[in-house]
């Protein structure tokens, strides 16, 4: 069997001969004061609630008379979907007990801004649709959404005339975050439930796993270029669409950072690509159907000593074997994924579908792990009538939910005769997918009829076009054209900063490296720290620049007073910026020849070094001092002290 | 998904302008394409490729509705549009899956009535809302549950929303569920818009009376066409009780709480919709329900309900529609009264301030009512409680104008009952005897403490309730 390339092994023509190719729907919350469609306050999360509600989902049809197959494979699950809710930011709306208030005109406007920036086309009137999930994420079964913009394009870096292409963006509502999965119960917390955000679907234009990365970066840097996107952990994800020539488009659901996507990308072309020689191994062994063939050996396994089966039996449940013709029989060991064999593919359906969720949930036989002796096969394979060289599935639980699994288990292996079945996938903890759910298709498209739709008349598209700013790519151009090293100028506007650079480039004597080394690193390093409250607005850090350029701050006391600024206080910090400025400005030099002379009375440096010990009488000073005089003039008056001497 | 099918000739589709009027179906003509058109729409503002939707007709003329290909619609504005190219033709079929309905030996018969509710429905292009989809097999095809449940026969009655229904309604309804009683069923269940549910509850109550069997209403409050929709699990809620309950009174069954757990059953007469959205919207007031329903079982709250049993069902259906409720409000003034006298109301019931009080502007207005011969009963506008109009002096001199306490009906039950009791007579006395006799449990002899429960919410012994038991 062939290995599993790791990710970095293969090469741009390697992908290419795999005919890799994808995109990305990027999720982004916007930066609006209340939700998209009642008035509570929006990004207001909390894991507190004070109530609890039990629902339940089933499947309905299409506009054009369809059912989704999603939506059927979630009814299969049988789930009790649990919401938590918490009445300050959670209303009736949220919880389906109340029609939908208004569109949020905000949210609308932030939309069609960034629709702008993208090249959209803008459409001419909104018509909110009703995209099925049956997963239970949104109450009422449905995610409202909208199309503003269709067919925009957005540069792809370092490529001259080449496009990342924009297929569609949408307004949308955001979904429950989900507390727990296990067995038949799944537990939602409603509170960011509704939060517009935009998705912004690119067509499949990637060939690489880390192109995928680049435009997504590029996505999130004109995002935060348009200044209405909202920041901080959880406003931003990431679904990636991944396809390899015969294969089928699937899509890795909700990659929380943009540093993972490539790896995913990698592991799920070459999942494909195992997946298609299974196929093709299939079929040259002439295996042209799986028909759904199970035994029942409940009695057989009663003396099995594995845990698993034992416990399942304990609570009366039952024991199934599901019976694969040998070719099958012969791929269950095959890996598609680093240490995933087929069999994996087989044990997640159980998993999702019904709901089997103890792992291991099944085991297969003939396989290179021992988790039964081969003794015990034997006797479960006689005792299913099994001939030689068919493979064997044991599934265990309550019956309704084995027989689930039995179905699910043939479905799948089913599908291996097509190759790659369409799915959604979910990033597992050890950076591989495993299934999520059926891929949905426009059958879950559904018109909303509680809204009539908005037109988007020309006068309000043209004032939304006055309004928005430069895109990411010209305000990089602008501030490397300003004299910013252009690492700097891309890590400014990825972040959000342009504004701040803008008006920090403008200010007399302040050179442009300095500017880049606080908005750069200085913001990073107090990110890094958590000292980063508030985010800094630019006319607060504007005020930093000009003491900066005036010597009335120091550069080592930045850390501090943006620390202060931000509103991540401590005890006796001053509450307005002015304050925090005297409090914090270079002190006279009386008073740093007086710190100098306590610290050179005090306890000597160790090291006879002269720079050494000059570093180390720097060090307290400056600690001494609280970091508010500039290095430079300590250092000056140390040595001044030192020749006194 | 419909596949693309051969392009008729323009003149050859029917639907072709369905829903556009002015600009836009001036613009779907002269561009030679129209709905179920696949286009590409060249604009100012870009090109948008899809297939051209029916238009709700409530909807402006500038505007020309797409699906795209991934399931979503947009609107293209009219006047941006400088091409539409017609690259193919592709009708929508809409249909809910229908499977005849199995027949099972051995489970209850139900006969379903629908009056034009949304138990199943599905989407009305013209207008973009909602229309039910009804016969057994839609409802198998939707509610496959309802198979395990009984054997059920549907009837549609009317198409009606349910503000519309009215006494029209009300006695063709009485008297087909009689009828049907009268044929042996085991159960009726009624689809009903939730609206105004309750007052076909209470009417029913007065013209169907001793039925032996379980005369169950039932509607939802999030249309069947979403994933989240109540319909599904009152209809299999209602057949249960239909089918297999013990009480054989007119009942309203729908969701006890929001969540999906269970639905109560509520007497016809003591229900009423609370809450403008809510699914747990139906509450018995001044009493507790009849009993609790889920998918396994039905437990009774009470002991004292009309059991099934042998007998004929009375069918009684006169109605005078000369009636109306009066909601009282302060400075009500006289002309009010005195108009509805005019117009020619024989029966008013007046919804009043707390024990059933009115202001004394009024009275002389009341006076010339009761000499016009006009039958004028007093209900509490606080829903709970009863009338009560011998403890303050004001009350004493509304009585002494006639005015009738109505004990502790509801007001819109006394409505539909002063209707029906004028049926039967306009003899003072005579009314007065049918409006407070006891049919079914419209007036009640106590109210126990718990008739009256509204959790307090914000109280930490509430939320601690709605923590532990859900909402």
């Amino acid at each position: 069997m062939a290995d599993i390339p790791a990710y970095g092994e293969l090469s741009a023509r390697d992908y290419a001969e795999m005919g890799l190719m994808g995109g990305l729907e990027v999720h982004r919350q916007l930066a609006t004061e209340r939700k998209l469609f009642c008035r509570c306050p929006a990004r207001r999360l909390t894991d507190e609630y004070h109530a609890e509600v039990l629902r339940h989902m089933r499947p309905t049809l299409s506009e054009l008379g369809e059912y989704d197959g999603t939506a059927l494979m979630e009814f299969k699950t049988r789930k009790d979907i649990v919401y938590r809710i918490n009445r300050d930011n959670v209303c009736t709306y949220e919880l389906d007990d109340a029609p939908p208030f208004e569109l949020n005109q905000q949210a609308l406007e932030y939309a069609l801004e960034i629709c702008l920036m993208f090249g959209c086309s803008i459409v001419g009137e909104v018509h909110i649709a009703r995209k099925q999930y049956l997963d239970g994420s949104i109450p009422t079964g449905f995610q409202r959404t909208a199309i503003v913009g269709l067919d925009g394009a957005i540069p792809f870096p370092g490529q001259p005339g080449r496009v990342v292409r924009v297929q569609q963006i949408s307004l949308e509502e955001d979904s429950c975050r989900e507390v727990s999965d296990r067995g038949h119960v799944r537990t939602y917390i409603a509170d960011r439930l509704s939060t517009p955000l935009i998705e912004v679907v690119t067509k499949p234009d990637l060939r690489t796993p880390e192109e995928w990365a680049v435009a997504a970066t590029e996505i999130r840097k004109l995002c935060r270029a348009s200044g209405r996107a909202a920041t901080g952990a959880g406003t931003a994800r990431q679904d990636v669409n991944v396809s390899v020539r015969g294969g089928t488009r699937v899509e890795i659901k909700g990659v929380p950072s943009i540093r993972l996507i490539p790896r995913l990308v990698h592991y799920e072309a070459v999942r494909q690509r195992a997946l298609l020689e299974i196929r093709d191994r299939l079929r040259a062994a002439g295996l042209d159907e799986v028909p759904e063939r199970s035994v029942d050996l409940t009695a057989a396994a009663e003396s099995l000593q594995f845990r698993p089966v034992r416990e399942a039996l304990r609570f009366g449940g039952v024991v199934r074997g599901v019976v694969l013709p040998p070719p099958l029989a012969r791929e269950l060991d095959t890996l598609v994924g680093p240490g995933r064999p087929f069999a994996r593919e087989l044990a997640d359906r159980v998993r999702v579908i019904a709901c089997l969720d103890e792992e291991p949930n099944i085991l297969w036989h003939p396989s290179a792990e021992a988790a039964l002796p081969s003794a015990a096969w034997q006797r479960l394979r006689r005792a299913g009538g099994l001939a030689e060289g068919e493979g064997l599935v044991l599934v265990w639980g309550p019956e309704r939910d084995v027989r689930t699994a039995v179905t699910e288990i043939a479905d799948r292996c089913r599908m291996a005769l097509d190759g790659v079945p369409p799915e959604t996938r979910q990033v597992m903890d050890d950076g591989t997918t495993g299934f999520e759910r059926v891929l949905p298709g426009p059958d879950r498209m559904y018109p909303d009829t509680d809204l009539p739709p908005s037109p988007l008349t020309i006068d309000r598209v043209e004032a939304a076009r006055a309004r928005v700013p430069a895109p990411s790519w010209e305000q990089e151009a602008a501030l490397v054209e300003a004299g910013l090293p252009a690492a700097a100028a891309r890590a400014i506007v990825l972040d959000g900063l342009y504004e701040h650079a803008r008006r920090g480039l403008a200010v007399p004597g302040l050179p442009p490296q300095r500017v880049g080394e606080v908005l750069v690193d200085r913001f990073r390093l107090l990110r890094r720290r958590g000292w980063m409250g508030e985010p800094l607005e630019p006319e607060v850090v504007e005020q930093v620049f000009f003491r900066l350029a005036e010597g009335a701050l120091s550069r080592e006391v930045l850390p501090i007073v943006l620390r202060q600024l931000s509103g991540c206080r401590r005890a006796d910090d001053p509450d307005t910026p002015e304050g925090i400025f005297a409090q914090q400005a270079v002190p006279p030099t009386a008073e740093v020849d007086a710190a100098v002379r306590v610290v050179l009375d005090g306890p000597p440096p160790r090291s006879a070094d002269p720079e050494a010990r000059l570093r180390y009488w720097m060090g307290r000073v400056m600690f001494e001092l609280g970091y508010r005089a500039p290095g430079r003039a300590v250092r000056a008056r140390i040595l001044a002290a030192l020749e006194g001497r | 998904m419909n596949r693309t099918e051969a392009r008729p000739p323009l003149d050859a589709r029917p639907d072709r302008f369905k829903g556009y009027r002015g600009a836009a179906r001036d613009l779907l003509d002269r561009m030679g394409v129209g709905v179920w058109s696949e286009v590409r729409i060249h604009t100012t503002r870009g090109d948008f490729e899809g297939l051209v939707l029916p238009r709700a007709e409530s909807a402006d003329d500038r505007h020309v509705v797409l699906k795209l290909a991934t399931g979503y619609n947009i609107g293209v504005a009219v006047e941006t549009v400088t091409a539409i190219e017609e690259t193919g033709y592709r009708q929508a079929h809409y249909k809910i899956p229908e499977q005849a309905f199995p027949e099972t030996p051995g489970l209850p018969r139900v006969t379903l009535f629908g009056t034009g509710g949304t138990i199943a429905s599905r989407l009305d292009y013209r207008t973009g809302a909602v229309i039910p989809a009804f016969s057994p097999g839609e409802l198998y095809g939707s509610v496959p549950e309802l198979a395990e449940v009984c054997n059920l026969r549907t009837e549609k009655l009317f198409g009606v929303f349910s503000e519309n229904m009215g006494p029209e309604q009300w006695i063709a309804l009485a008297e087909a569920v009689g009828e049907e009683i009268r044929k042996g069923v085991d159960g009726i269940v009624i689809g009903h818009g939730t609206d105004t549910m309750h007052h076909t509850a209470a009417i029913l109550s007065f013209m169907v009376q001793d039925s032996p069997v379980p005369i169950v209403m039932v509607g939802s409050q999030r249309s069947s066409d979403r994933p989240s929709s109540d319909a599904a699990l009152n209809l299999i809620h209602a057949c249960k009780t239909a089918g297999e309950s013990d009480i054989a009174e007119v009942m309203v069954c729908m969701f006890g709480p929001t969540s999906d757990q269970y639905g109560l059953l509520h007497r016809g007469t003591r229900v009423r919709k609370m809450h403008s959205s809510y699914r747990s919207t139906f509450r018995t007031v001044s009493d507790i329900p009849l009993a609790m329903v889920d998918r396994h079982a039905i437990t009774p709250l009470r002991p004292d309900y009309r059991r099934r049993g042998e007998r004929e069902v009375k069918v009684d259906t006169a109605f005078d529609d000369r009636v109306t409720i009066l909601y009282y409000y302060p400075n009500m003034k006289p002309d009010v009264i005195d108009a509805l006298v005019a117009a020619g109301y024989k029966g008013i019931v007046i919804a009043g301030t707390g024990l059933g009080h009115v202001n004394k502007q009024v009275y002389p207005a009341l006076e010339r009512a009761a000499a016009a011969g006009v039958h004028v009963y007093m209900t509490v506008q606080t829903l709970w409680g009863f009338v009560q109009m011998n403890v303050y002096e004001s009350g004493r001199d509304i009585q002494e104008r006639g005015v009738i306490p109505a004990a502790n009906m509801l007001p819109e039950v006394a409505y539909v009952k002063l209707g029906w009791a004028l049926g039967h007579s306009h003899d003072r006395e005579e009314v007065k005897r049918l409006m407070l006799t006891p049919v079914a449990g419209e007036i009640t002899e106590r109210e126990p403490f718990d008739g009256y429960l509204i959790l307090q919410g914000g109280l930490p012994e509430v939320e601690e309730f709605t923590r532990k038991y859900r909402i």
